[in-house]
């Protein structure tokens, strides 16, 4: 059972209007059937402090990933934990948090992998419904565990690997990195921790663009004319593209994932969640250094 | 490491975490985050004073002092939306308030990940709080220095 979309004429301008919702559509909305809000933070804490009303807490790096591999949980794994988490496969999933809703567009896009149907974003995050003096609550929500099937993660079509990236050449790269990273002048994020990638740089024909030129200063996605601009215009992309996004450890380019896709409509993008952590620390992979983009290797 | 070198505050601290299952961890680490004093209203407009932790993922600054006894305080600021980060600073800040510089600079470095929060909060987040350790032992050499 799938919750009606949010009509909401700002929404109405992108490529999938029914993957966002806004604060007025979800604040009408809270504990109605079928719908499950999400948070999902960079910071492990800031959902016990105060979330939204009936929100269930997923978080990025204790719960989406193996303990032991660097991957994903496996299909079993997922369903464990929506289950414990009383999600069912036909709910639709409202998935917001802070910082942009980076981390939010990074859960959304690991529930895509599962086929989770109906995951939208609360356009704003977080950072929007405090703003705006909406309810938090440190209740814990009455969720009962439920059924989730043991679906296996598809990762054909918006998740990318080192070996997909060798063989993209002359297909548009995007590194939504900071451009400190992309030069090769850092390899973390400023005022991250490092997290350990012993070459600097950016892989070669990747276009520089950071993640959060497509939010607006109120955390919001800019509209579709500006992401238009910005995409498409200044960066080239025509629709048919195939195209790869990568930041440091797949989250950032995430938010860019979703862009493209779901507001922008392009069909071919996938994440390259090993991101520089990966391509900067493998053996013989070509990197460019500085502000341009670089050749594509030969041969 | 061995408990028995490590400051009372900051032992009682890892035996307090260890005690805990991993969901309890998290709530504990969120007490301190509460009890994270105010910075004194001296170090309040001298924001110059204040070293940031660029470890950490949200902006936290620190500043660590000898008193004319010669003990050791440190002091912190975070915002509130970065609760993990306080929780960090407070651990530090009560852990170490008090103590000789001979016995800051005794702390393990690897004390942060003794404390069992690698599977409650994730390693790379606890390499925060190694940040902020290093840096305060840094403040306080160039403290004793000056």
């Amino acid at each position: 059972m799938s919750v009606e979309f949010d009509p909401a004429a700002k929404l109405a301008e992108y490529a999938h209007p029914e993957r966002l919702v806004t604060t007025d559509w979800l604040a009408e909305r809270l504990g109605q059937p079928g719908l499950v809000v999400v948070e999902s933070d960079e910071d492990v804490l800031l959902y016990e402090v105060g979330h939204i009303p009936t929100a269930v807490k997923v978080d990025w790096h204790t719960e989406l990933n193996d303990p032991v591999v660097r991957d994903y949980l496996s299909g079993a794994q997922f369903a464990e934990l929506l289950s414990a988490k009383g999600i069912a496969r036909e709910d639709t999933v409202v998935i917001y948090g802070d910082k942009n809703n980076w981390w939010a567009a990074y859960a959304l896009w690991v529930f895509t992998l599962f086929g989770h149907e109906d995951v939208r974003l609360l356009d704003g995050g977080r950072d929007k419904w405090i703003a705006e003096g909406r309810p938090l609550t440190t209740d814990a929500p009455a969720r009962e565990p439920v059924e989730y099937p043991v679906v296996e993660r598809d990762d054909t079509v918006i998740r990318a690997f080192k070996e997909d990236v060798l063989a993209h050449f002359g297909n548009p790269l995007i590194d939504v990195r900071s451009p400190e990273e992309y030069t090769g002048e850092r390899t973390h994020m400023p005022a991250y921790p490092e997290e350990g990638a012993l070459r600097g740089g950016h892989i070669p024909t990747a276009a520089s663009v950071p993640w959060a030129r497509a939010a607006a200063e109120d955390g919001t996605f800019r509209t579709r004319a500006e992401l238009d601009a910005i995409y498409r215009d200044e960066v080239g992309l025509r629709d048919g593209d195939d195209v790869i996004a990568y930041c440091r450890i797949g989250e950032r380019s995430s938010h860019t994932w979703f862009v493209l896709t779901h507001l922008l409509g392009f069909e071919g993008v996938r994440n390259y969640d090993g991101s520089w952590t990966e391509w900067g620390s493998a053996v013989r992979v070509p990197i460019a250094t500085g502000p341009e983009r670089g050749e594509a290797p030969t041969g | 490491m061995d408990a028995t070198t490590l400051p009372p505050a900051l032992a009682e601290t890892r035996e307090d975490f260890l005690a805990l299952g991993v969901k309890d961890r998290l709530t504990l680490l969120l007490d301190f985050s509460n009890e994270l004093p105010e910075l004194p209203e001296r170090y309040r407009d001298h924001p110059d004073l204040l070293e940031r932790v660029e470890e950490c993922q949200s902006p936290v600054y620190i500043f660590v002092e000898v008193d004319p006894e010669g003990l050791v305080h440190m002091h912190a600021t975070a915002p509130a939306e970065a609760p993990t980060t306080r929780g960090f600073a407070s651990i530090l800040a009560q852990g170490l308030d008090g103590l000789t510089p001979d016995e800051v600079f005794a702390i393990p470095a690897d004390y942060p990940q003794s404390l069992g929060l690698g599977e409650a909060v994730s390693p790379l987040r606890v390499l925060g709080m190694s940040g902020m350790l290093a840096r305060a032992k840094r403040q306080l050499t160039e403290r004793i220095a000056a």
